[in-house]
């Protein structure tokens, strides 16, 4: 079945490995691009920088989980309809680990953008690099975690889909393909959902716990080390950013509004006072 | 024309969302800070008698948005027709609450108009000239305060429950309501939505409980949710959990406390490694009495708990089973 942009591909089986090499067959496929992000690990102990702007970059960093998630559900979807999946970070030389992962996991390849730079920018102006650097490519889909657990801006993706004229949908339980187009399943609040339907090219913002995430396996571990990476500096993007358009005056640890009362001793002790504040305070014993 | 501040308030089959009385209260508030006008805005097909509800609350004017195109709501409708009718008034501020919709369209449409938004803010600071707002940041273990680097209109989105809805003042007379129509072509909404429903029906209704014991990614592996179990039944209680739990299949979905699961007021709410989360507090934060267990002195739950218990909950919650088993035998 031909695609909507015509490409000429591959026909793949059901793990994506290409069937005819030379053959030039139109095919429905999709390529994927999953936008990663390299945050701080969830317990890092944090601590403010100089200047009280941002923190001390010396702590241990993860990728962010909602985008383990995208990566993920990228992933199944090459493997029902075949296609590629590419992922791309901006960071510093540290955020390639998040790559090096996903190409493991089984990402065909990656693009770094990479400059300690990266970190400083807005959601504006991280999209607006994203699209610089993939003006030569052509998705059919774009992926990207719904927010960061650094930031939580919760915009990189939505602002990208504006930038590239594509439609998107946010917080994204699940993805069906459909002749034309696509079928997806928005989660809403207080536990509800929709169905929306539309045509591709999209991007679509995920939600954590949309499937099963897998493990690297030592083969995909191996294989990673071969598999294209591109490097894209802040030089080669440079012309499509401006200024930040919103400014971090200063990062602090929040004054806290309630008069908590901490209760502390051997956890014996700890367990007889809480049955003396359940009694007497909150009389529900 | 002076400046102005446009709050845009959410209304879903003809009823306003009640957070966005929280979002009026912080126009209110940055109106008497910077001497600005206040403008509310409802957008919808057919939204007139709601911007006439709105229009009691103290506001210069209230416009009712409308095009048929409005509903269902879709992010390239609302996103286009809100372009048309902010560019028009041209105010200084826009503000909308934090909602799953308003984070669904508002990036694109500041993208449309080159503009940015500070989203998911719990409040706002006057310095000087400059205006601050308040975000958290890294999961609630840092606030930041984020000023706009470029020009008007500026963005910002009101995180659930950062403003008091109850204390929006009323105006001394109705304000003017008018209704602006704006064009939408018809190659413009590009989504078809279908009708919302919910997943399952709810097997346990966790708004009656009185007490509730909710664990977290703490618990670490789906055995030791047995523990928390125990402590439950101990108390005469009821097991709910964070997200990541009953994503993992660990607890059933209904279980699931927070944005997207169930909201809560239980007398007491025992928090056992759960880091506190905005999107766990707002289904919690109502509680009586919150007493949080974790390991990190610097968790985000600490800030609402009533009582904290610094710690590692598997050394904790088996004696306090046990001291709770005694109390009750010996009442
Ligand atoms: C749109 C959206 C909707 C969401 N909806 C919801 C929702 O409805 N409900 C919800 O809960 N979340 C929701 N989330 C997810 C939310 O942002 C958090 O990711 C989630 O609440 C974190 O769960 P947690 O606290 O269990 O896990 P974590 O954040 O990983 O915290 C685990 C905590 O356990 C502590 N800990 C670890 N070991 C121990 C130990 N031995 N003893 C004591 N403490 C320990 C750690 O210090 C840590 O604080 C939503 C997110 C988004 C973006």
């Amino acid at each position: 079945m031909p695609s909507a942009n015509g490409r000429q591909l591959i026909y793949t089986d059901a793990f994506a490995r290409p069937l005819l090499e030379t053959a030039s067959y139109v095919e429905l496929f999709l390529k994927i691009l999953v936008g990663m992000k390299q945050v701080p690990q969830k317990d890092a102990p944090l601590k403010l920088n100089e200047s009280g702007t941002w923190i001390r970059e010396d702590v241990s960093y993860e990728v962010n989980e909602p985008d383990a998630y995208a990566l993920e559900e990228a992933l199944r979807q090459k493997e029902k309809h075949g296609g590629e999946v590419v992922v791309i970070t901006a960071g510093p030389a540290r955020a390639q680990q998040v790559l090096r992962e996903a190409l493991a996991k089984g990402a065909d390849r990656a693009i770094h953008l990479e400059d300690t730079a990266f970190v400083g920018l807005d959601a504006f102006n991280t999209a607006r690099a994203f699209a610089a650097a993939i003006q030569d490519e052509s998705f059919d889909l774009i992926f990207t975690g719904l927010q960061s657990d650094d930031y939580g801006y919760a915009q990189t993706g939505v602002i990208l889909a504006e930038l590239l004229g594509w439609p998107h949908a946010t917080i994204i339980m699940q993805i069906e393909k459909k002749d034309a187009g696509i079928r997806v399943k928005r989660e809403l609040e207080a536990g509800y959902f929709q169905f929306v339907d539309m045509p591709l090219p999209a991007v679509l913002t995920i939600q954590s716990g949309i499937n099963k995430l897998r493990y690297a396996t030592l083969i995909g571990i191996k294989q990673a080390k071969n598999k294209p990476l591109r490097k894209v500096a802040m030089a080669d993007v440079q012309s499509s950013l401006s200024g930040n358009l919103q400014k971090i005056e200063r990062l602090y640890v929040p004054q806290k509004t309630k008069n908590t009362e901490f209760l502390e001793g051997s956890a014996a002790e700890i367990a007889k006072k809480l049955v003396d504040k359940l009694r007497n305070e909150v009389r529900v014993l | 024309m002076p400046d102005s501040i446009l709050v845009v308030v959410e209304q879903r089959d003809g009823k306003l969302n009640r957070v966005s009385w929280e979002t009026l209260t912080a126009g209110q508030a940055l109106a008497a800070a910077t001497g600005w006008t206040l403008d509310a805005a409802v957008v919808g097909k057919e939204v007139a008698n709601l911007a006439h509800e709105v229009a009691a609350k103290k506001v210069q004017r209230s416009y009712a948005v409308e095009s048929p195109r409005f509903e269902p709501y879709t992010p390239d409708a609302f996103a286009f027709g809100l372009k048309q009718f902010i560019e028009s008034r041209a105010p200084q501020l826009v503000l909308m609450p934090h909602t799953y919709q308003v984070r669904d369209f508002v990036p694109k449409l500041a993208t449309a108009m080159g503009r940015t938004v500070i989203s998911d803010c719990v409040g706002y600071k006057k310095e000087g000239d400059k205006l601050l707002f308040t975000r958290q940041m890294f999961q609630g273990k840092l606030a930041a305060d984020v000023s706009f680097a470029g020009p008007p209109p500026w963005f910002v989105t009101f995180q659930n429950g950062a403003f008091r809805g109850d204390k929006v003042e009323t105006g001394a007379s109705a304000a003017p309501v008018e209704t602006v129509k704006v064009e939408l072509g018809d190659g413009v909404v590009r989504e078809k939505p279908q009708a919302m429903f919910k997943e399952a029906k709810q097997a346990v209704d966790l708004t009656q409980a009185e007490i509730i014991v909710s664990v977290g990614r703490g618990i670490k592996e789906q055995k030791n949710i047995e523990l928390a179990k125990q402590l439950a039944e101990a108390l005469g209680g009821e097991i709910a959990a964070s997200r990541p739990i009953c994503d993992s299949g660990w607890l059933p979905m209904d279980r699931q406390i927070g944005s997207s699961g169930q909201t809560v007021a239980p007398k007491l709410y025992l928090a056992l490694g759960i880091s506190g989360a905005i999107q766990h507090i707002v289904g919690m934060k109502g509680s009586r009495t919150i007493i949080a267990v974790n390991k990190d002195s610097e968790a985000p739950i600490f800030e609402i708990a009533d009582y904290a218990v610094v710690g590692n909950l598997f050394d904790v919650v088996p004696p306090l089973i046990e001291e709770v088993k005694k109390a009750k035998a010996g009442s």
